[in-house]
């Protein structure tokens, strides 16, 4: 189908290839920025926040006369400080950029400090004085429900008749679950700089998924309006969510000092301010109680969600809604309660987190198939197999969406056959029956994650494209490249549109100036958003190119085809450098905006129906792991996964992401464990003592498949979000880690293993097996 | 006064005078602030993540370079007087990668790319030490790199591939060892020591006990792997610094029939490489001690100096009968290592006295010591329980038993009451079991961040019984085994 010249390679379309990350030659080498390594101009001022060390209290006084004497220290800023709105709460405005009266969390920022340099910065901030009133801190989910305390009303949702289904259920179980929550620990710590412009402008360089949450927080600190300030950001060492919500209050607190003294201001976080003063991923607690019959199919289920929202309301509305959105993951649940409680504890903001929630409802029905199939002596899988939802029946979820794109059977069924599921769980029995002190353990579990914001007015991008007169492109959405690969894909997009190979299209810093009003880029949505935004700015340029070359060619426009960078127009062929050169001679507009909304969505937040999802991701992973029973320690010794991206738009970087994912989900369920002294301050605040998975924890046997199939829903190129949802493939591992310690118990045994599965849980859950089977 | 000297050292070929710069400056601060090379970064300042991995290229006595990844983020800059600095921006030559950046990018490794520099630097190290390396190595090197958007298993397929390139002109195994790079590091030798108002490297230990001596508040600087922290994580000023790096005799490690005995100076990685070939059995331990950067730094004096609770290297050491060797001014002595730990972080230390060296004696026979490190993570990891076994028999009957844990107390310490319920008694589970419960009586651990006290307990328990078990039939370890088929 491909007519090129015969002395030029066959013009294959970038998109849908497994081309290397944009940036990749930059990252290797040293040479891609990030924020820090922006040369600054001679007067800037480098700020470090001043921190509370008590959880709760009420703040009398900030002594800061010491602190303007230290060695460097040009200015401090405190809530006074703030021209505008002391303020930088993304949904209600609950978040003081400086605390003002009260301290409601160890870690919250009092002031911030700008020295001459970071070092100096640092050290007189480590010197601010304060006088409060210490009062009694509530630091957990279970104090907090106990004292009614909540950032939101609670939700309840009820689908069916949970109760009269409940008692009529042939087996019933109750049970706690508890999930730990995550750091981020993206390698890149926060970091804004502001730099003040004429006339009252500022600029900010910021590390952020959201750069217009922070154009408008910083405009509403500042007591100006959203056209005076400008927020750029080429990249960022990581964000996982992490950048989303919190980088306004680095840049607002920035902004506030370059404002003061008008200098530019650089305020970058060190490791341990990073991780004491920004919000995490919500720890959950889930009580249970189930019905099911024989056979293992629920028929009714009421469930208590409750989770740590931290001091404030954040982004905990739409976590916790998405959490109650996957309690069901891929099972139908007819009869169904549910009451989601968004504690409010004396402990930092938690915040959006890879998955939004989505994990933690999917590990509370994971944990109760799990259960069931124990209780009654079956196969985990067969159990899941037997409560996923069906093709045209039992496909409405609980929430009213019909799902009408499950190609979960197909997954599983693949995965459980490639990788012989059936045999190795045959021969881990064997293995358990006849060894004490290492046991082995294996579970398939199924992934189906909602894509959209459950929020429908987030669900649109903009784009610009920007045709040179040599052929060259300059490509601006309103996504964030953190990694992701979101700007490769854009561009393998755009190229595509114009028959290009990728070299002709540069991606750039993404900046509020050029595109306004984004979205944050968050919920898997990056490509789908963007991806169909720029496109239409590219399609809009090539309809005029079209349109012209009809007119001066005297052809139908399907007599028009760009590719393999060049034009064919009926059966003249021109270089595309030359063709847009003579377009633009011809006054014919090279530059075009895009925008995309996404269509069918809906969503009525106060029913808790309608169809918040575009679509639905689906995969499913198969983990084993030993474990040592005399330290609980584990290995994860293999896993096999099966993952649907729809029509990959670059089957290389999709692989990144699902190995990526999959492997921070396996941190968050074992090694990674925050943990708070009894008087709420943090103690794990570093990589010293916070253990994100290391190279080592990659198994050594890692088998990644794509389900490479058009996504039924017209998406870009018919492909699927990739971003979050491997991160709930690892489910498998904390779930083999759990059938590992059950080889220590009875047949029936339930272990009761929290989350993180860290060596101690593990130990604590073959004891409490162990003395079950010998009482 | 007289303004100090700079330090010198050799950075892409060009001799860098570092001058006028706080002895305390760190060689990221240095790379990103004074040279502004920017690539090398700053993820966590205390050496636990690797984005400030460099590699320092070190001249030996044979006139051989020596190429080790060591974190900048921690190592001060008078402590490379006279090295080779190579940062991710040397590698390139014009406009083509060297191979360990093109492996990189071939695998698609990179995601965000903060974490690369730094990945980049551990593979080129063993690129350098090494014509080709298999998974196991590359991961062993990579103990130091965090990187949380990849999941690892494409950098592994880098580090294996890497070594598939055709030889760079610039930084191949023959340009790393070059004679012209020799003769510019020889050129860098001091003939006598380096000294400063705030650091001093003495090169003889005769000079050092002088210094300290007179000067019994300075502070010794090792490998700086904790010393560093000081400055970044606790933002302290230090006393003048004294420092032992460039002290060859402290550099030594002598091994008679009698004693290994490994200077105050030699790092971690030289350290654990003898200590591995005289106890094999001790080969976990020093897989996960810590990562390569941190052992090319650190070093077993500082270790055992240092005299933290959960310091790794000690209990193996107590329980191997290790004698800590002292000097102050011109006298010596030495004592059995537990006796030098006297409560939390106090050491049977005088004002003056400094570590010259730990002996550690041979007559333990290889296969009777095992040593149990548990902590959250294998890699770069603070032990929760590290515990540390030798037990000799005679015929059926216990004759002798030392045990030590660290993580069971304020200092890492002997086990007497298990060590009394084994000795003269039947080699048996029963034995064990009773020894075991003696643990309680031994320790009242506390609960923190890395584990609960009752955790902390069982394992101790757990981990005498794991002895018992290895010396009858070695256990299979977690990490050696392969999923089922």
């Amino acid at each position: 189908m491909t007519r090129t010249h015969a002395h030029t390679e066959p013009y294959i379309a970038p998109a849908g290839q497994p081309l290397c990350h944009e940036s990749a030659q930059l990252h290797v080498s040293g040479r891609a920025r990030y924020a820090d390594d922006i040369a600054l101009p001679a007067n800037a001022l480098h700020a470090a926040f001043a921190i509370s060390r008590i959880a709760h209290g009420k703040l009398r006084r900030i002594d800061v006369d010491n602190v303007l004497g230290e060695p460097g220290v040009v200015a401090v800023a405190s809530a006074a400080d703030v021209p505008g709105e002391n303020n930088y709460g993304s949904v209600l405005h609950d978040d003081p950029i400086f605390a003002t009266d009260r301290i409601e969390y160890a870690g919250q920022p009092l002031l911030a400090v700008a020295a001459l340099s970071h070092a100096e910065a640092r050290r007189a901030a480590a010197r601010v004085r304060v006088d409060t009133v210490v009062l009694p801190a509530i630091l957990d989910i279970r104090a907090a429900l106990a004292a009614d305390s909540y950032v939101l009303p609670s939700q309840h949702i009820v689908r069916g008749t949970p109760h009269e289904a409940l008692a009529a259920a042939p087996r019933r179980l109750t049970g706690t679950v508890t999930l730990g929550g995550q750091d981020h620990f993206y390698l890149e710590g926060q970091i804004a700089i502001a730099i003040p412009q004429e006339d009252g402008a500022m600029l900010i360089e910021s590390s952020t998924q959201h750069p217009t949450e922070v154009q408008h927080i910083v405009a509403h600190a500042l007591g100006r309006r959203a056209h005076d300030i400008t927020v750029q950001c080429r990249r960022m060492g990581g964000g996982f969510g992490g950048k989303e919500s919190q980088p306004a209050l680095l840049a607002a607190a920035a902004a506030v000092l370059a404002h003061k003294t008008q200098r530019p201001v650089k305020l970058r976080l060190d490791r341990d301010a990073d991780m004491l003063i920004t919000g995490k991923r919500h720890d959950f607690l889930a009580d249970f109680d189930v019905g099911f019959d024989d056979d293992g199919r629920i028929l009714a289920l009421q469930l208590m969600l409750a989770s740590r929202c931290g001091y404030s309301a954040d982004l905990s509305g739409p976590v916790n809604d998405r959490a109650l959105c996957h309690i069901d993951n891929a099972y139908f649940l007819e009869h169904v309660e549910v009451i989601s409680h968004r504690c409010k504890t004396h402990t930092v903001s938690n915040t959006a987190f890879r998955g939004f929630g989505g994990p933690q409802g999917m590990m509370v029905i994971e944990r109760i198939i799990d259960d069931i199939a124990r209780v009654l002596g079956l196969d985990s899988l067969l159990v899941r197999r037997r409560n996923f939802y069906r093709l045209g029946e039992r496909n409405v979820t609980h929430y009213g969406q019909v799902v009408d794109d499950n190609v979960i059977h197909e997954i599983v069924d693949g995965l459980a056959q490639e990788a012989e599921y059936a045999k190795r769980r045959a021969a881990i029995s064997k293995w358990n029956a006849t060894h004490t002190l290492i046991k082995r353990g294996i579970a398939l579990t199924p992934v189906k994650f909602g894509i959209s914001f459950n929020a429908t007015l987030y669900n649109q991008a903009g784009a610009l494209v920007n045709v040179y007169t040599d052929g060259t492109i300059l490509l601006n959405h309103g996504g964030t490249e953190m990694g992701q690969g979101l700007h490769t894909k854009v561009a393998q997009v755009v190229a595509s549109e114009f028959g290009l190979p990728m070299s002709a299209v540069r991606i750039t810093t993404t900046d509020t100036g050029k595109i306004p009003n984004t979205s944050a880029t968050a919920a898997s949505s990056g490509s789908d958003l963007n991806g169909k935004a720029a496109q239409a700015a590219a399609q809009t340029i090539r309809e005029r190119l079209v349109a012209w070359a009809c007119s001066t060619d005297a052809v139908a426009d399907d007599a028009v085809r760009f590719e393999g960078g060049m034009v064919h127009i009926g059966s003249r062929h021109i270089a595309f450098g030359e063709f847009v050169r003579q377009a633009h001679a011809a006054r014919i507009s090279l530059s075009a905006t895009g925008f995309y909304r996404t269509p069918k969505i809906h969503w009525d937040r106060t029913a808790f129906l309608g169809r918040p999802f575009f679509y639905f991701a689906y995969g499913a992973a198969v983990s084993e792991v030993a474990i040592d029973t005399l330290t609980g320690e584990t290995r994860l010794l293999r896993v096999d996964i099966l993952h649907d991206v729809g029509t990959s738009l670059n089957p290389a970087i999709d692989r990144g992401q699902i190995e990526g994912g999959f492997l921070q989900g396996v941190g968050w369920l074992t090694s990674e464990e925050l943990w708070w002294d009894a008087r709420g301050e943090l103690q794990t605040h570093a990589p010293s003592t916070y253990k994100i998975p290391t190279a080592r924890d990659w198994p050594a046997q890692s088998t990644i498949r794509l389900l490479n199939r058009p996504n039924r829903e017209d998406t870009i190129f018919r492909s699927k979000a990739v971003g979050e949802p491997p991160l709930m493939l690892a489910m498998s591992v904390f779930h083999a880690i759990r059938d590992a310690i059950a080889g220590c118990g009875d047949r029936d045994c339930r272990p009761d293993l929290a989350a993180p599965a860290t060596p101690e849980a593990v130990l604590r859950a073959i004891g409490s097996v162990q003395k079950r089977t010998a009482a | 006064m007289p303004a100090d000297p700079p330090i010198r050292f050799l950075l892409d070929g060009e001799v860098i005078e570092a001058r006028d710069l706080a002895a305390t400056t760190t060689v990221l601060d240095y790379l990103r602030d004074t040279l502004g090379r920017r690539g090398t970064k700053e993820g966590c300042a205390e050496g636990d993540c690797g984005a400030c991995t460099v590699v320092l290229g070190s001249l030996d006595d044979n006139d051989t370079i020596r190429y080790r990844a060591i974190n900048s983020c921690i190592r001060f800059v008078p402590t490379i007087d006279g090295h080779e600095l190579i940062t991710v921006e040397s590698l390139q030559d014009g406009g083509a990668l060297h191979p360990v950046q093109q492996a990189m990018v071939d695998e698609h490794a990179s995601q965000c790319g903060f974490c690369t520099p730094g990945f980049v630097m551990s593979l080129f190290a063993l690129y350098l030490n090494q014509a080709t390396a298999d998974a196991a190595q590359v991961v062993d090197s990579l103990a130091g790199n965090l990187c949380r958007c990849t999941g690892y298993r494409p950098i592994i397929a880098a580090g294996c591939r890497m070594s598939g390139y055709p030889s760079p002109a610039r930084w191949s195994r023959d340009d790393a060892h070059s004679p012209a790079r020799v003769a510019a590091l020889k050129s860098l030798r001091r003939p006598s020591a380096l000294s400063q108002s705030a650091f001093t490297a003495p090169h003889t230990v005769e000079a050092l006990a002088r210094i300290l001596e007179e000067k019994p508040d300075a502070l010794i600087l090792a490998g700086g792997t904790d010393v560093g922290l000081w400055v970044t994580k606790q933002l302290r000023t230090l006393p003048p610094i004294v420092y032992i790096g460039a002290v060859p005799e402290l550099q030594q490690v002598r091994v008679t029939n009698d004693a290994i005995t490994i200077g105050a100076a030699v790092t971690l990685t030289d350290a654990w490489q003898v200590i591995v070939a005289h106890f094999p059995r001790l080969a976990d331990l020093a897989r996960r001690f810590a990562s390569p950067p941190v052992c090319n730094s650190g070093t077993l004096g500082g270790n055992v100096a240092n005299a933290s609770p959960v310091g790794d290297s000690m209990p193996a050491l107590i329980a191997l009968g290790a004698r800590v060797e002292l000097r102050r001014g011109a006298q010596s002595r030495t004592l059995p290592l537990e006796d030098f730990y006297l409560a939390y972080q106090k050491k049977d230390l005088q004002p003056g006295e400094f570590v010259t060296a730990v002996a550690i004696p041979l007559t333990a026979t290889p296969h009777h010591i095992g040593c149990y490190k548990v902590s959250k993570r294998f890699d770069q990891d603070i032990a929760a329980v590290c515990g540390a076994f030798v037990v000799e028999l005679a015929g059926e009957q216990v004759r002798d038993a030392r045990i030590a844990f660290g993580g069971m107390a304020a200092t890492p310490a002997r086990a007497r009451h298990a060590e009394a319920a084994l000795i003269g008694q039947p080699w048996t589970p029963q034995t064990i079991r009773h020894a075991a419960t003696r643990l309680a009586t031994d320790f009242n651990p506390l609960s923190d961040l890395r584990a609960g006290s009752d955790y902390r307990l069982s394992i101790a328990m757990n981990l005498l019984q794991r002895y018992y078990l290895d010396q009858t039939a070695p256990s299979t370890r977690l990490q050696d085994l392969a999923p089922v088929t």
